[in-house]
Formats: C-alpha cells, structure tokens, sequence
C-alpha cells in the first residue's frame, strides 16, 4: 500500500452517535431547531446545568439547516464590544471543545485574514484591530508583505482592479468540521438523557396567558416548561405562530467547493470588497462562500449569477485557483437582522426564549450561544453576554450595528 | 508501448494519425478520437492510481463521467487537477499521471482565456443521443428556435457506443444525418463539448462548451478556452441519458473490473478490447449485449452471472451460439488479484443465501446493476424523483414547469422507445409554445424491441469473504464500503443526509453518480425500511465540476468591476498622479513632484492651497437633476434642511438619513429654477441617492410631479479653490462679475466660454474662497487647461482627493462613510444647524427622538490634537480614557470612541484628526489617551472646526 | 435565476432586478404622534413568511420602474405582479 494522501484522512466517528428517540409527553425544556445552537444549548443545559428533561425537536434531520451548509469560519474579531465579547466566549469554548465533546472536531486555528482593499477598508481594520486589541481579542494589522507571508498566494501585485492594501490577521481564528460539531453536541446530549427528536415540525404552540404550555408537532403534542427557539431563517415560522413580531428577514445564501486539492491555501481569507471568504478544509477542498441573494427566500438555493461572481473575485485574488473545479454549491438560509447582530433573549412570552439573527455569524457562536443560552433558561434571566442583544433594542434605538462600521460579514 | 489491445478495425477512431502522449511518463500513443481511458486502455493499461486512503490500485471503470475513479493531474499543456481519464480528449503531447487524491493546482496564472455567451431559443434539448435527437428535429422541423448541446465531441451518445440499426442501416447514419438536418435550420444551435451542468427556474440552464481543450497546445490563442452558455430556453428536453450502475460485492474495485456498457462503448467507439477474458456479472439483459460483443470481438467471455433465477431465457440461444456459459441464479462474491483483477469468484445465490463460490479466471470483470437515469438537471430544477421498484432507480416524477425529461434520462429503456419519447417530449414541447409539428416529422424504426425479462434490484451481494463489507466499495473515489454504510447505521443515523456525510459516499468529484442510488439501497436494507423512504441526497448543481476560471470569464483584472475615469484622467496620468479608488471611480489622490512622498506632496498641495489657488477634478461627486413642480416638496422630504426656501440662484447644503435617522449622504443642492435643483452627491453615493430619490417618488408620494435623473457622467466639476481662485476664474471667465456682492458665497451663475455653457457655483469644501465650474463632460479638457493656463502665474497646483480631506477636515467638514459608520445622526456631527426645525416631518425625522438618539453619551465629532504636536494618529485608532500613569488597565479596556481621520496640517504645523468620542463635545478641553503601539498618546478634545472657524476666508 | 414578468417591460432577467422587500407598509402619515414602539415596527420590522409574500422589486436596469409582486419565498415562484397602485390580488 502507499502512503495515505496527507489530508485523505478524516478521523473515525464514535461507534455511537445518539438515539432516534420518541417525544415524551412533557419536558421541562424544549428546544425547537436541532441545529447547532439547539443543540450546544441541550449539551451545556445538561453539563452546566444538570437540566436533562430536554427535547430538542427537528423538523428534519440534526444539524441539516446551516450547520451543515456553512463554510466553518471560526472568529472572534468583531467591533464593537458587545459583539466581540460573545464571539471571544464562543472563541474560548471552541479552544476546549474536542475535549468537552471527546470528538474530533478537526477544529483548526490557521488564522484568518480580513483584507483590505480601500482606503476607506484600512481605516476600519485598524479601528477594528484596535477595538479588538483593547477586548483582549488577538488581532493585528498587517502590511501587503505581511499578508503574503501568511498567504503566499493572495495576489498582491497590482494587477487587480482593488489591490490588497493589507489586512487583519486573527491568529487563533480557524475552522472545523461543520457536521462533527453538531454530532459531537447531539452525542453528548444524547448521552446525558436528553431526547433528540428528528423529523418532529412544531406547528403551533399551546399557551396559558403570558406563557406557553406546549408545542404541537408532527408527532404529537408536547407539554413544555420552557422553550428555546434556535430555528435560524425558520425563526419568522415560529413566531408568527406566537404572534410575535421578530425583525428577521431570511435570505438564500450559497456556497460551494472544489475537487480535493494538494494544500496550497494555509489560512483563512475573507474579503469584502473582491467578495471571497475561502478556506481550504482538511481533505483538500476549498470551501467557499458566496453572496447573499437580496430577496427572502426558504428555498435553499441561490441565483447561479452569484456563483459566477464569486468565481470571478476568487479569481482575481488567487490566480492559482484559475484550474480549480467547482464540484457543489448548495444553498442555506440565512437570518439577517436590521443590524448584522444577533437577537437573543425574552419575548413577551416569559419561558419562550428567542434565539435567532445571527446572519453569518451562527456557526462560530455555537458554542457560545450554546452555553450562555442554556445559562438564560436555567437562571430564567439572560445571561449578561447575550443581554445585549435584546429584542427591545430596535424600539430604543440602542443598536449594535455591525455592518456599518466593520464591513465585513461572515 | 504499443497498442496491444486495440481493434484491428472500428471504432470512431482515425487510425491514419497517430498522437504521442505521455502518462506517468511513461510514452504512449493513440489516435484522434480517443480519449486519455481509452488510449490508456489500448495499451493493456487499467490501473490509473490509488485510492485516496486505503492506496488500493484503482482503473478505469466508466467510459464518460460516470466513471467513479479514473482520475488524472494534467501535467501538460498546463497543469489542471482532477479530471476523469474517460472525458479527456486524446491530443498531442498530452502529459498526464494518476491521480491517488488530490489535484494539483499551477503555480502560474493561467494565461487562457475564457468568456460567456447569452442565448434565447423556444427548445433547448440537452444530450443528442436517440431521444435528444429525437426532440430536436421534431422542434427544428416545425420552426422553433432550438439549442442542442451535448457534452461528448460527436453527437449520438449510446448510438456511438452499439451497433443498433434503424431504418436497416447504422443507426450511426441517422445520427449524421440528423446532424446535417439541424445544421441545414437556421434556427438551430447543435453544440458539442457542452456540457449542461446547472438547471434553474423558467428554462435558464447553464453549459460548459470546451472549445478548445482538445487541441493541447495546438490551441489558438485567440480562442477562448472554455465558454460558458447561459442559456434561457422556454422549454427544456432533458435527454441526458442514464448512468449504469454496479452491484457492490467484495473487492469490487480492483481494476479490470468495468462497467458493462462502458466496455461495449470501448469496443464500438474506440477500437479497445478491455481484456481478453471477461466475467460478465449482472442483474439485467443490457449487459447481454455486452457480452455478445466483446465475444464476437475475439473476447473470450468465460461467463455470464446473471442474479435472477431464470437468467434472461430470450438472450439464452445467442450466448449458446457464442459458446458463453450463462449462469443464472448467481452472483459474483469476490475478486482477486490486486493490479488487475485475475478471478472472479462466482456462487450461486438463492433465497438471499449465497452457495460456495469458484474462481473463474478473466482479466476483465463487466459488471450491471441496472440503469440510473441521469436525473440531475430535472432535479436540480426542483423536480421531484419517484422511486420505481422495478428498475430500483429513481425516476423524474411530474414535468416541472417546462422542463421534461425524454428518453433514457424518463427511465425508457429501449431505442425504439427513446426515438418515440424524444419525439413526444418535443411535440409537447411545440404545443406549449403553440407551434405545429412539422408534416413531415417521421423518425427512423428501430428493430422491434423484444421485451425484456424484469430486471433485478440487487444493491450489493452478501459478503461471504469474512471482510464484512470492509472491501464492499460503494464508493470507490471515497473507499467507502458497506461496513461504513452499516457503521453509520449502527451509529443510529437514519437520515441518508447523515450517512453520505458519515461515510463520504458521494462527496468526492464524481459527486455519487454510481454511489449514491447504491447507498440509498444499501442504507433502506440496513434500516429495513423501503428504499423511497430513504430517498436520495440533493442533487446540485454542477452535473460535472466546472473550472473557476470558466466561470470567471472575462471577468477579471481591469474588467472584473469596471473602472470609471473622468473626462481629463488622461491629463492626471500625464501628470504623473498617484490614484486611489473610490467605490467604482479612479481619482487622483495626490501629484508627487520629483523626490516627494505623499506626506510632502500633500503638504505643499494644501499650502498652496491655502496661500494661492488649487485645482481639484471633483467630477466624480454625484449629479441629480431634480425636476418638476414638486421638486421642492421632494426635497424637502428628502433632506433634513428646507430646501423650498432656497432662492434660484442659490446652493444649500443639505443632510439625507434613512429612516432610522442615521446620516446617509450629504451635498450641496443648488436651485436651478423654481422647479428645478441640482443635487450633488457624495462620490460613492450618487447611486444610493437617486435610488432613494426614485424610490420614495415611485412607492410612497406618486402624488409628486417630479422626476430625478441622474447627470453624474454629463457634467465635469472643476473645484478652484484658495486666496487667488478670484483672479483665475475671472480671468478664465471674463462675462461674469466675480466680485462678492454680486457673486456671493453659496450663490451660482451661468456663463459661457467660448460658446460652451459653464456654470460657476461659490462653493467651498476647504473653508477657502473657492469656485466650482461645472461644465458639459465633452469640453472638459478644453476649459480644465484653461484654468490651469490662467493659474499658472498664481502657482495653479491640482490636487488628489488626500489634500482635499486635509483642508475640509481642517474645517470640520464629515465625509460621509469615512467619519461617519452608519450609526451617525446629523446632531452627532454637530450640524444640528441643518435639521429643520420648520418642516412637519421629512425621512428621519421621527428617529431623532427614540431614547438612544438622545442620550447625552451619544459619540460626537470633535477635534483631536496629539499634545506632543508631532504624532500623526493612525485612522481607526481607538480612543480611551486618560489613564494618568501611562498605563492601560488589562481588557476590556473601555472606549471612548475611534478616530475617524487623522493628518499632518499645514495650515496648524502639527498633525491633528478628527474623532467620534462619547459625549465628546462636553469633553472639549479634556486631555484623553489614544493606544498606539503599546504607548498612550495624550491627545487634547478640541472643537471639530480648527481652521477658520469664523468662515471668513469663504466668504470673502 | 427566474424570469421576471415587469409589469412595463415584460419578462427579464433575474439580475436586472432589485427587491425591496414587503410590500404594502406606507410611511406613517404623521410619525411624530407614533411612540416608539410604534415607530420601530415601521423602521425594523417587516415580515418573513414562508410561502406567499406581497413584496416590492424594482426593475433597477430595466425601465427602474418599482412594482409588487406576490412570490412564494418556498419555491420563489412568482405568482402575480403588480403596479403599486393596484391592490394585492387575490391568488389561487
């Protein structure tokens, strides 16, 4: 036999993953979304919390939505404070999480790279690298040389239509296996007692004055004393079950990947204004994102016109990628808020807990969401990471915009 | 080498040239026609390379991208990774090796080009097999306007690969005929190399045409490499064909060991036995025909394993004639051999339990499963599958709008059959769009098809070599097994989205063509559940992987976002200027002279500035011509100044917010008449602004007698700015009186030069005396060196954008998007002043009042003066508390706000910046720390205005 | 990558279009007698259906024409358009 391919390898999955359990009559917790977020908040519910009575209710199979769509950027280096402050938590967890879940996660920190092209690009990664320097978040600011020693093949020549001009650099960002979180979560929630119900759609929800009582499903009612929303671009569905009003808008955004490469990409690159964000993932695949469709759309699926956008601008900062093959894209749905941040916290019913709004940030919060939200509805208070990401922050104003002033999403 | 195992006649090939090739290094020939396999294969070659993780001897299995292990690095003409050795077309010092798993990208930028053609048609008919051909000449013949493209470099698809006859000829005759047919219709576009690779709604399907590839290097330069269609059809015939499928029985993957119909099309299309001794394994009667060809080609055909109990009892005389043993009620178990299958183990198989195998000896093991139809592009067009018991494959349900599957792709098996399904897709096609068939629209017979026995649904043989289904492959390309398909299942998954990603069947470059109805199968026998219940994974576009670049196009370089210049950029060059882009637009920023640095030239462009005369092109900033009787009424919806007061004649600058009362844009708005205005634009915002203009005219006030357009590109702007711009524009422009009672500031007067109309506006964005000339784009040059010529004895020195934010920011001047984020009220700028207070309510105006917009600890912007004098503050500094001991606590560190824009002054011989800090117009005179580089520089609060704050060099 | 019907220009391309979400959501007529809440709900919040939804686009290069349209955010599929003075049909 000849040697193995560096990168062919993927570790072995634990022989036992979770059980396809039956809904019981009654939980003292459901979690509706068997995503990521539900399902890191039914992991740190039971690790943190001793709470087990927990059903995490999924309309279709685990982690299937977004968690399995993303493109697994892993980072903290947020704006402003508020922001920076989740990330960094989740950041943290993520430091630990192989050995908190026992899985091979393949959590990578390689560094990602958030390019500069504008002038007007400079002035906000160095506000942002300061700002992030000053929260305790690693970050640096680094020259066109700079940038090419950590990605020797990002064209910083001037033949580009927007030379890069520099970037920042977060050296503990990364990435990690999408699928193997949400399995490695489900594992662990399913180990602690925790009935993980697939297949299972909340279709509306029973309640007793300001609180709710239950969620009817696909297979049956449910008896609940609390529940968790963490559905993403489904969080509208629910809520106008609720009649409450949430200002989410779900759009279709793609991705896609090539044929498995020798490594030739060592970090992470994104880029706003040539619109890229790409890494290059265990097996050799570059993974990248591609632009959001401007319309809402449930549909999980795209407009070819932004793939081929988004080929154009991968391009054009990595001529090497030129002979590359798409192999997939595919499309998830994401849930944008009026300010690029996530909603999380009460709702005006006083044991529903909203969760939602994360837009492109959702993945690399799992873990932080996870465990701050389980905390929100052990203490039945939110916990103070996530407090300031009220619904009520559009009534009072008190935003925390995070398009206007980092400009870079994902 | 030579070619050991080809033909002495046939096949598609000509024999008369002979092309040179290397693989593995290795110096080998064939002909034109061939592909890489096939050559390979004409060589006695199967083994291309090893698996990605087990490095188990891996061979050609597929003749076309079915095929799911034949990878290749091309090494030369160009180095390109990945692609199947069965659709590489043989040319010409090819340089190719196998490839065990990863692909190698060039470390040179790859010089070809590439580009992308729009196209419209009535039918478009993808795949020119029988039943496209079918489609496309019932379409042709009744005038439609049709598009026929097929991957392959010929068309026919399985007519190539058979020896079918229709009409008592070749059936390769009707092909070329019918391809002279649509070549003869004008309305007709046939392309071959054109692969149909994404379907989306209404009829838009996008195809890779490989225009060139085939040449090597022989390739004209001139051509585009690879082309994309983007094709937008009313009606689309998928004719795609089916994939054969095998049936996964252990060590089912050495090489040898072929898909049945992919050896026939060996034989047929390129001349190449596949071996000499065959096993032929299968659970249907198209792998007969298999067998009988390669028999009568000089193959010995040691058997025929049919699984079903009775075999195929009407192809039973004709293997008798041939002296091919059939054994029905058996199943090929195993293999050996281990860089070519050298045995088949046959048992036979009853009731589920298979007996005692024997091994029978053959270089080539042709395997058939059954037939998938190639579904992809109905599925990806949101069509939803049927699974079909009987075939065990999955079949287009209900047409999706326009969009209809014909032929083998509906799940036909048979020519006669796909001839008449084409034929009835096209006239249902035709009666869509409301055309007749032609009268004459006959097809060719084919022979009666004689009906066939039931095939069998068999997805894997059960494994009796003690491996359990270790060496079981469901996917070769991922050396999954079923062991890993039942280790998922034992995991407790039981969605076939959780075993795909579990076991990676499907995920490598073949993307599950042969794996993933297996794993489907394979999954419900596991689970005990029907196969339909299991279903598939998503099929997504591409139907094959498409390069990057092709899908770039021309998109790249100088035209990947177009460049915008003004009327004189060419003067700027010349000038030897530095630019800088902003959004689309290319502008100067500074004219370094000899020696200077930017540091220099902006300095010594502000000082003349400011002592003398400066000239800047400003064409770039937005331009909209805002007309009608309620122009007025508009803009004072539109901007937070009254605007209906302004007298003509007159310029106001004015604020726009959104509606969350944050400051979006601002300019100055000059009357015109009474019911016209001119608003000008931020540079980046020209767009933002007329779409918000045209969109509150259009969905909220339809009421309003106005219309926007926008004049960016029509007028040039020429800002002449500094103590002397009074000398030079009189002089330049000698009709107009320049003195300031009767040319004031904020006023603007028509004249001409030389019998072109200029406008001439007393506007100023450097608190200097300043002129703007605003003329038509086409006599910008003339007048530009006009001024310059006229200012040349004052020193005239143009200007980039960088001395223009030094003087404006000296005065306290915002740019919109550079000391404003989008979280900016105009009060936060300090321009409290341009906020009526008079008008009832214009856009924002409601927003200024939520509780947030009025807290006192709202960022402001203020001054910033590093109290050393001498330290120039990077933009995007952060601001914090004074920290009395030099020291910054540990994080989080509180802030204050950011530094919005920093430079050297001329004007104040010290560096100074401009800063939104909290509450930071109560802090004026406060000292504050800005981090940098480990240090706190001490900086002092000051008022956002430090040059000029009484304004009197502007008005004067 | 649909085609879409303009009401002035007739059916084209996905791309020479630009959306601009809900539709029927007037500006208040007299914003400062709305408290906050009130005034937040117009600012924020516009609703995410699944399935039906009157939304505006704008033929942006094409014609520039605003109009309404009622979609399917499930399969995209447009089902009615509309000029912006017409009421929302009714759809099957």
């Amino acid at each position: 036999m000849s040697p193995r391919t560096p990168g062919a390898d993927l570790p072995e999955h634990p022989d036992l993953l979770w059980h396809d359990r039956e809904p019981k009559r009654s939980y003292d917790v459901v979690i509706v979304g068997g995503g990521g977020h539900g399902l890191a908040t039914a992991h740190y519910l039971a690790k943190d919390h001793g709470i087990t009575n927990v059903a995490v209710l999924e309309k279709g199979w685990l982690g299937g939505g977004n968690m399995a769509r993303n493109t697994t950027i892993i980072r903290s280096n947020y704006l402003w404070d508020e922001s920076s402050a989740i990330y960094e938590h989740s950041l943290k967890l993520w430091e630990g999480l192989e050995e908190d879940l026992g899985y091979p996660i393949l959590f990578s920190q390689r560094g990602v790279l958030n390019l500069a092209h504008t002038l007007q690009d400079v002035r906000d990664s160095v506000r942002r690298v300061e700002a992030n320097k000053l929260n305790g978040v690693d970050a640096e600011w680094l020259d066109p040389d700079e940038v090419r020693k950590v990605c020797p093949i990002v064209n910083t020549a001037g033949d580009i239509r927007y030379p890069v001009l520099g970037a920042t650099y977060q050296p503990r960002a990364g990435i990690a296996k999408h699928d193997y979180v949400a399995w490695g979560f489900a594992r662990r929630a399913d180990e602690a007692g925790i009935d993980l119900i697939q297949d299972c759609e909340v279709t509306g929800f029973t309640t007793d004055g300001d609180r709710v009582t239950g969620v009817r499903t696909t297979r049956g009612d449910i008896a609940t004393g609390s529940v968790a929303l963490c559905a993403a671009g489904h969080t509208s569905v629910l809520t106008d079950l609720l009649g409450i009003p949430v200002p989410v808008q779900s759009h279709p955004l793609q991705a896609l990947v090539s044929e498995l490469l020798e490594p030739v990409h060592p970090t992470v690159v994104m880029s706003n204004a040539v619109h890229v964000y790409v890494s290059q993932a265990h097996k050799g695949e570059l993974v990248m994102g591609a632009g959001v469709d401007s319309y809402n759309g449930y549909g999980q699926r795209g407009a070819f016109s932004i793939i081929e956008r988004q080929m154009a601008a991968a391009v054009e900062l990595f001529p090497v990628f030129a002979r590359a093959h798409l192999l997939r894209t595919w499309g998830g749905i994401v849930d944008t808020s009026p300010d690029a941040s996530p909603i999380v916290g009460r709702t005006p019913y006083e044991n529903v807990w909203l969760n939602c709004g994360w837009g492109t940030g959702g993945f690399k919060a799992t873990p932080g969401i996870g465990s701050t939200l389980a905390h929100t509805i052990a203490h039945g208070e939110p916990h103070p990471l996530v407090a300031p990401f009220t619904l009520e922050r559009f009534v009072t104003g008190a935003l925390v915009d995070e398009h206007g002033a980092a400009a870079v999403a994902h | 080498m030579t070619s050991t195992h080809r033909t002495v006649e046939g096949g598609r090939i000509d024999r008369t040239t002979t092309l040179g090739f290397t693989f593995d290094g290795e110096a080998l020939t064939g002909h034109p026609g061939d592909t890489l396999a096939s050559a390979l294969l004409a060589a006695g070659r199967h083994s291309i390379a090893t698996s990605v993780k087990l490095g188990r001897p891996r061979g050609v299995a597929g003749a076309w991208a079915e095929d799911p292990c034949g990878l290749v690095q091309i090494e030369e003409p160009f180095p390109e990774p990945m692609l199947l050795a069965t659709t590489v077309e043989l040319y010409d010092g090819l340089a190719a090796s196998g490839l065990p798993g990863q692909g190698r990208l060039a470390d040179v930028p790859d010089s070809a080009r590439y580009d992308a053609v729009h196209h419209h048609v009535d039918v478009l008919v993808v795949g020119a097999g029988p039943a496209g051909l079918a489609a496309a000449l019932t379409a042709a013949r009744a005038g439609a306007r049709v598009a026929l493209v097929d991957e392959q470099s010929e068309a026919g698809g399985s007519l190539l690969s058979g020896t079918d006859q229709l009409d008592g000829v070749p059936a390769t005759a009707w092909v070329e005929a019918a391809v002279q047919e649509l070549a003869g219709s004008p309305e007709v576009l046939h392309l071959q190399r054109t692969t149909a690779f994404g379907s989306y709604d209404d009829g838009f399907v996008l195809a890779l045409e490989r225009r060139t590839d085939h040449l090597g290097a022989a390739a004209p330069e001139h051509l585009s490499r690879q082309r994309v269609w983007r094709l937008r059809a009313r009606s689309v015939v998928v004719a795609t064909g089916a994939h054969e499928r095998p049936v996964v029985f252990a060590d089912n993957d050495r090489p040898g060991i072929m898909l049945a119909g992919a050896a026939r099309t060996f034989l047929h299309r390129y001349g190449v036995l596949p071996g000499r001794e065959a096993v032929v394994f299968t659970t249907n009667d198209s792998a007969y025909d298999a067998a009988l060809d390669l028999s009568r080609a000089g193959v010995r055909v040691q058997a025929v394993v049919d699984a079903r109990p009775d075999g195929a009892p009407h192809r039973r005389a004709e293997c008798d004639d041939a002296g091919i043993p059939v054994l029905p009620g058996s199943v090929v178990t195993g293999t050996r051999g281990v860089e070519r299958v050298t045995h088949a183990l046959v048992a036979p198989l009853a009731g589920g339990e298979v007996g005692a195998s024997s091994a029978v000896g053959c270089d080539l093991l042709l395997v058939s499963g059954g037939w998938n139809p190639a579904v992809h592009l109905y599925s990806q067009a949101r069509g939803r599958l049927r699974y079909d018991e009987e075939l065990g494959a999955f079949l287009p349900g209900d047409d999706v709008d326009g969009l209809a599957a014909a032929g083998a792709a509906a799940g036909v098996t048979d020519l006669a059959g796909c001839l008449a399904d084409g034929q009835r897709v096209g006239r249902a096609a035709l009666a869509s769009l409301q055309l007749e068939p032609a009268a004459d629209d006959r097809l060719p017979s084919a022979p009666e098809f004689r009906t066939p026995a039931a095939p069998m649904v068999l997805w894997r043989v059960p494994d009796t070599s003690g491996a359990e289904g270790t060496t079981q492959f469901v996917d070769l390309q991922r050396d999954a097994t079923v062991a890993d398909i039942a280790r998922a299942v034992g995991a407790g998954l039981r969605s076939i989205e959780h075993v795909k990603r579990y076991t990676t069947i499907g995920t490598a470059h073949d993307q599950g063509k042969t794996s993933g109805v297996l794993t489907s199968g394979i999954t419900a026998e596991l689970l005990g559940v029907p196969v339909r219940a299991t279903g598939t994974t998503t099929f997504r576009p591409p139907y094959t992987p498409v390069s990057f670049a092709a899908l770039a196009g021309r998109d790249r370089g100088r035209l990947f976002d177009p460049e915008r210049v003004t009327a004189v950029h060419g003067w700027h060059v010349a000038q030897g200027a530095v630019f800088e882009d902003v959004g689309q637009w290319v502008r100067p920023r500074y004219y370094p002279q000899p020696g200077e640095d930017m540091n220099a030239a902006v300095l010594r462009e502000c000082a003349a500035v400011r002592t003398s005369v400066g000239i800047l092109d400003g064409s770039t900033l937005g331009k909209i011509d805002v007309q009608g009787p309620d122009a007025a009424v508009l803009l004072d919806r539109i901007y937070t100044n009254l605007m209906s007061s302004l007298k003509v004649g007159s310029v106001r600058y004015g604020v726009l917010c959104g509606v969350d009362g944050m400051v979006i844009d601002d300019g100055t708005v000059l009357r015109l008449a009474e019911d016209r205005f001119l608003a000008l634009t931020t540079t980046g915002g020209a767009a933002k602004v007329l779409d918000w203009m045209e969109e509150w005219v259009q969905t909220e006030w339809p009421d309003l007698r106005v219309h926007c357009t926008s004049v960016t590109e029509q007028w040039v702007t020429f800002p002449v700015v500094g103590p002397r711009s009074r000398d030079v524009i009189g002089a330049v422009f000698p009709g107009v009186d320049v003195a300031n009672e009767a040319f004031p500031f904020m006023t603007w007067r028509d004249t001409t030069l030389d019998g072109v109309p200029v406008r001439l506006a007393r506007i100023s964005f450097s608190g200097e005396l300043a002129y703007e000339v605003h003329l038509n784009a086409w006599y910008a040059m003339a007048v530009w060196t006009r001024l310059i010529e006229a200012g040349r004895r004052y020193g005239i020195t143009p200007y980039g954008t960088e001395t223009m934010h030094v003087l404006r920011a000296e005065k306290g001047y915002p740019i919109i998007g550079q000391d404003t984020d989008g979280t900016v009220t105009p009060h936060d700028l300090g321009m409290a002043w341009a906020v009526s207070k008079k008008k009832p309510d214009f856009i924002g105006k409601r927003s200024f009042a939520r509780p947030a917009n009025t807290d006192p600890r709202r960022k402001q912007l203020v001054g910033l003066l590093p109290t050393d004098g001498s330290t120039v503050l990077p933009e995007g500094s952060q601001v914090v508390e004074l920290h009395p001991d030099g020291v910054l606590p540990p994080p989080p560190v509180p802030m204050l706000g950011h530094v919005t824009s920093s430079y050297r002054s001329a004007e104040l011989g010290r560096p100074f910046a401009l800063a939104l800090v909290r509450a930071g117009r109560s802090r004026i005179g406060e000292t504050l720390h800005v981090p940098l580089d480990g240090s706190l520089v001490p900086v002092e609060v000051t008022a956002s205005v430090l040059v000029d704050p009484e304004g009197a060099r502007r008005d004067g | 990558m649909q085609l879409i019907a303009c009401p002035w220009c007739g059916p084209r391309e996905e791309v020479e279009f630009s959306y601009g979400g809900q539709a029927h959501v007037p500006h208040p007529a007299a914003p400062a007698d709305l408290n906050d809440e009130e005034w937040a709900h117009y600012v924020f919040f516009r609703a995410n259906p699944k399935g039906r939804f009157a939304e505006r686009w704008n033929h942006s290069a094409g014609c520039r024409r605003w109009f309404n349209a009622v979609r399917d955010t499930a399969t995209y599929r447009f089902e009615a358009v509309y000029r912006l003075d017409d009421p929302r049909p009714v759809t099957p």
